[in-house]
């Protein structure tokens, strides 16, 4: 036993603790618990009444199981009941058991608002205290609408205790940040502001808190903040270490509060000339106190006052105004570069980052190379070696590319797995931005496959295609560089795949040199071909067809290969389709024909004549921030990658096998926006009513459709915004991310995105979401959270509006968001024996929907398959008699109810139709699975 | 001749990706998502969650975690980045203090965040250890309560949390019947 009980301790809480920690096994931890659970169920359940003291030991107990990991179903009420105790301790401990396993259970909800709307008005300041805690502490929908009028009066009335203040703002601070619709703005906003001359520091401490939070969304009401925000800073920095008292931390007067103030300046541009200077007198003090020696040995001295440096360091950074504080920030953060600390070199490379991409002081940045380059060598943590290489990507110009470029390189044959990837992509894009000289550009890029093979993606591969395509002169020196490169014994296949494509098109640019002539370089590319994949294999069969045309030589070496059995007859439907008709077309076309249908690719469109538009654009509206996410987009949206293939009519008509395999790549592509002029819905630029709502923009129907059987990819684009989603569900819940990137290079204001629920729509799905910033820079990037729950099946889907000004002028987006009942999909494996049982079972008429629908898309097995399962349902192979027919079962979970669904597909290819039939419990649920998924094939 | 196809028609989409860290705006939203207690041997102490998250996510953040901190050596630094978040830790004797804040936030000033805290600790159980934070888990979570509110810092002086908790404890009534009916009940 500890000798440590303060307070109350409770004996037998003390002895239960002390039993689990001697239990030898999990098995007898088990025990003692459902011992336990048994004894406290019984003391709950029994008929002698408890008194308090018991509750709050019991339900102490069941909070210690639960944090141990148990679940806990029981004991809720007893807490609730505490809640009314006059007791502080039993009332405390009821508190605390209700804020960390607080149940959805709406009637337990209202019990428990009553206790707190009690304690709020018992002007007991540790009661009020523990109510607010509360509120923050569960923070949900119900609480906010409950509470939400009234905090901001405790907060601002005169008779409230500083402690309660402190407590209020904060509490108000996390309901507005989960639910910004339910707290409106008021008289109490000025009030608030005016707390940041308070007396009391602690008050002070909270209401920044709050008022930055607020200002983020609302900067004109919060506008006088600033001004009070500078003075009381530039009080305490000008304070003696000891003048707040309490407040000064390791001889660090008030760090935590001057870290809120800087953070509440970053809402806001650059102050008033008159405000402004006595800003700067504070950066400047701020920046001269790091070079004083250090008031104490301790590193919470240093890390104090370095907390309070790096904001104000990100507070210029943010202005990017005063070329003096920019440059002299940076030579302190040079300074960290080489200090003892890991922690702050680590920051001063992620700090320099932001410093790289002011024009006044890249330059000062980049004297610093050659310690961030040792950085890159020599730190052992890899968390600051990936902040070095973030750092040299970011300090990269034309003047310092080759050497940036090879510095990364060198250390991506040694980097840690994790981090390859990205480096790759860095290095590419470095590579391309700043080639004067094409032929680095293809040496870099070689260089990487051979390095990092495996971490080139699709992207960094047919860039430089398309560079070698659309320039001349580096044709021929491409041709040479990959042939010499395939003469490795073994090279990775992306450089096949490269090597393939640049040998098709400019291969006879170093066909003269009778050591690399048209018959070496097939024997070359053939002797890879078997170690390749599929759709390797298909590029190279596309290269020889290729091969056929540039060098009539080599025609029967190759009819002979397509010939072969191993081509004609391959498994491989892709495969044996390209052999049958390349051998085809090299048979029966004159070489007219030939030299016509396999001319050299045209100039892909210029897109990056002007580097700094286009990297303007490209930092933005990036939809996808997970690398293996874009790698998936990536493979599903693209058709079979850079292929010479002919443009044959009937190799038109077989989906390629890499071809999206959920067959989305066969809708129509995301809208791109009218132009300006043609005054569409889409950009309603003449509109001035900032509070309609768009109709909905035009092909938000077909892109909602395409998210029926996928989550992620891009929902929405016009010249200004993309709109990009990532989402996941699990049972009732799932979790939508929405990228909202802005193209121009101009801000957006006033960014508003809403969720619109139709009514009966609101009843059954729920959705909740913080805002956003209401400004978007140009070329930025902002994210939102939806969080789901499907209470109950729905047929409606929510609206996304999307607000803002650009430019001088309004802009009103509306696009249908896929949130659909499929999503809540969990799929179920089920013997032939258990579906037709269950089928059976569902006979009733309602249960049932069919649909006979034509089909839209090409009636191929295994995209329909992929289709069922990426629908949400299992795919059930040999229950059907009939093996054409697909079969599918799952469970959609709604937060009332779980629903069971059956579904059974039935092709007919002669007709070109489909016949899909649902079968669940619930007559709602089969019809709208069947309108949704009728619409996929 | 051919169309131009499959090459690079959005190829930019991931480039895109690479740029947003260096030189993305800093967004002043500031949070803490989770603070936990963990031990040496990856025994949960404390878990204090600001944002709503699913019993079910949480054990397996907890899970995941613990395993990547447990991970680092010393020397190491403090942050790093995991998810979509930062965390920030230390190691105080047998346990781990670990904080997850947003991209944004102030490292250095969440790092004293939670020396401040360990110092309440300290203050209040007189020389704290692991022992003390498990037989008095309640109070451990009380403190941070005083100490936090919704992840923000609620008053960093020492003597305000501290005061604040005494009159708690004042306020409880000795229970002198409280040895007798445990043994009783044992």
């Amino acid at each position: 036993m500890p000798a440590v009980s303060k307070g109350d301790g409770m004996r037998g809480l003390a002895v239960f603790i002390s039993d689990i920690r001697n239990c030898k096994s999990k098995e007898a931890e088990i025990k003692r618990i459902n011992k336990e659970l048994a004894n406290i169920r019984s003391k709950f359940k029994g008929d002698k009444a408890l008194d308090g003291y018991s509750k709050k030991k019991y339900v102490c107990k069941l909070l210690f199981i639960f944090l141990l990991g148990h679940d806990i179903d029981f004991g809720h009420m007893e807490a609730v009941n505490l809640l009314s105790s006059n007791r502080y301790t039993e009332k405390q401990i009821g508190y605390l058991f209700i804020s960390v396993l607080v149940n959805s259970n709406s009637e337990l909800i209202r019990l428990i608002n009553n206790a707190i709307k009690n304690d709020l008005a018992s002007r007991n300041p540790t009661f009020m205290g523990l109510a607010l805690h509360c509120i923050a502490n569960v923070g949900s929908r119900e609480m906010a609408e409950a509470f939400a009028g009234e905090i901001p009066k405790i907060l601002v009335a005169g008779d409230t205790m500083d402690s309660v203040k402190q407590s209020a703002a904060l509490c108000l601070l996390r309901l507005y940040r989960a639910s910004p619709d339910l707290v409106p703005m008021g008289d109490w906003t000025s009030r608030v502001v005016h707390l940041l001359n308070d007396q009391h520091l602690g008050v002070v401490t909270a209401a920044t808190s709050l008022i930055t939070t607020l200002a983020q969304k609302n900067p004109e009401e919060f506008k006088t903040s600033v001004s009070l925000a500078v003075s009381r800073l530039s009080r305490i920095v000008t304070s003696a270490s000891t003048d707040l008292q309490d407040y000064t931390y390791y001889f660090v007067p008030a760090p935590w509060l001057s870290v809120k103030l800087l953070r509440l300046l970053q809402c806001y541009p650059p102050p008033d000339p008159a405000v402004r200077g006595r800003l700067t007198e504070c950066l400047e003090t701020i920046l001269n106190k790091a070079q004083e020696p250090p008031k104490s040995k301790k590193v919470q001295h240093s890390n104090a006052k370095n907390a309070v440096l790096f904001e104000a360091i990100s507070l210029i950074i943010h202005h990017d105004s005063e070329p003096n504080l920019l440059v002299r920030a940076c030579n302190q953060l040079g300074q960290f570069l080489q200090h003892r600390e890991t922690n702050l070199r680590y920051l001063a490379l992620e700090s320099m980052c932001t410093l790289a991409s002011s024009e006044f002081s890249h330059e000062a940045v980049k004297t610093h190379i050659d310690t961030v380059i040792n950085a890159l060598k020599t730190e052992r943590d890899v968390s600051v070696r990936q902040r070095a290489v973030d750092l040299l990507y970011a300090m990269c110009d034309r003047s310092n590319a080759q050497q940036i470029v090879a510095e990364m390189l060198s250390y991506l044959e040694t980097a840690d797995y994790s981090i390859r990837e990205e480096i790759v992509l860095k290095v590419a894009i470095l590579a391309e931005k700043y080639a004067v000289d094409y032929t680095w550009y293809v040496d870099t890029i070689l260089n990487l496959i051979r390095i990092a093979g495996d971490y080139v993606s699709e992207e960094v591969w047919y860039r430089v295609i398309q560079i070698v395509i659309n320039r001349d002169d580096v044709q021929g020196y491409a041709a040479k560089t990959v042939f010499e490169a395939l003469q490795a014994p073994a090279c990775h296949e992306n450089l096949v795949k490269v090597g393939g494509y640049i040998l098709g098109e400019f291969g006879n640019l170093i066909a003269g040199d009778p050591r690399s002539s048209p018959l070496i370089q097939f024997n070359l590319l053939h002797s890879k071909f078997h170690l390749c994949s599929v759709p390797t294999r298909a590029l190279l069969l596309s290269t020889y067809i290729k091969f056929v045309n540039l060098f009539p030589e080599v025609k029967t070496t190759i009819q002979d290969v397509l010939r072969s059995d191993s081509q004609l007859k391959n498994a491989d439907v892709e495969l044996q389709q390209r052999a049958v008709e390349y051998l085809r077309l090299s048979t029966v076309a004159s070489t007219d024909i030939l030299a016509t249908v396999l001319e050299e690719m045209p100039p892909f469109p210029e897109r990056e004549s002007s580097i700094l538009a286009k990297l303007k654009k490209k930092k933005g509206p990036s939809t996808v921030t997970d690398l293996e996410e874009a790698k998936r987009e990536r493979s599903a949206d693209v058709n079979g990658g850079p292929e010479p293939a002919p443009a044959s009519a009937s190799a038109a008509s077989t989906p390629s096998p890499s071809a999206d395999l959920l067959g989305l790549g066969a809708a129509p592509p995301a809208p791109t926006g009218p132009p300006p002029s043609a005054g569409g819905l889409l950009v309603d630029v003449f509109s001035d009513s900032a509070s309609a709502v768009a109709p909905l923009a035009p092909g938000s129907e077909d892109n909602f459709a395409r998210f029926v059987c996928k989550n992620n990819g891009v929902l929405f684009e016009n010249q200004l915004l993309q709109i990009g989603l990532k989402s996941e569900f699990r049972q009732n819940l799932g979790r939508m991310f929405i990228f909202y990137g802005n193209k121009t290079s101009t801000q957006f204001l006033n960014f508003t995105p809403t969720l619109i629920c139709a009514d009966d729509l609101q009843a059954n799905l729920n959705l909740q979401t913080k805002p956003v910033d209401p400004t978007v820079d140009g070329g930025a990037q902002v994210q939102q959270v939806v969080n789901i729950e499907c209470v109950s099946d729905f047929t409606e889907a929510p609206v996304l509006n999307i607000q803002f000004r650009y430019g001088g002028t309004f802009q009103n987006v509306s696009v249908k968001l896929p949130i659909t009942l499929n999503k809540f999909f969990q799929p179920t494996e089920m013997a032939s024996q258990d579906f037709f049982q269950r089928w059976k079972q569902l006979s009733n008429p309602q249960q049932e929907v069919q649909n006979i629908f034509k089909a839209k898309h090409p009636m191929d097995t295994e995209i329909t398959k992929a289709k069922i399962i990426g629908f949400g349902s299992a795919l059930l192979e040999e229950v059907d008699p009939n093996p054409a027919n697909f079969v599918g079962a799952g469970i959609i979970h709604t937060k009332t109810t779980q629903i069971g669904c059956l579904l059974r597909l039935e092709p007919n290819l002669q007709a070109q139709m489909y016949r899909l039939t649902l079968r669940t419990s619930k007559d709602t649920v089969s019809q709208r699975l069947c309108d949704l998924l009728s619409e996929q094939f | 001749g051919l169309g131009g196809q499959g090459v690079g028609e959005d190829s930019f989409r991931v480039w895109e990706r690479t740029f947003c860290r260096g030189s993305r705006p800093r967004s002043p939203r500031v949070r803490m998502r989770f603070m936990l207690l963990f031990s040496r041997q990856g025994k949960l102490r404390l878990q204090k969650w600001y944002l709503a998250t699913s019993d079910k996510e949480r054990k397996k953040m907890v899970r995941e975690l613990m395993q990547v901190v447990l991970a680092r050596k010393p020397k190491m630094c403090s942050f790093l980045e995991w998810r979509d978040l930062k965390v920030v830790y230390k190691r105080y004797a047998s346990l781990y203090f670990c904080c997850a804040i947003e991209g944004q936030d102030n490292e250095l000033i969440t790092l004293e965040l939670i020396h401040r805290y360990v110092e309440l600790l300290d203050k209040y159980f007189g020389s704290v250890c692991e022992l003390d934070i498990i037989f008095n888990f309640e109070k451990a979570y009380f403190i941070l309560d005083e100490f936090l509110m919704g992840g923000d810092v609620q008053d960093t002086s020492k003597k305000s949390v501290l005061k604040a908790i005494e009159q708690a404890d004042l306020l409880q009534e000795v229970r002198a019947r409280d040895d007798e009916e445990e043994e009783q009940e044992e």
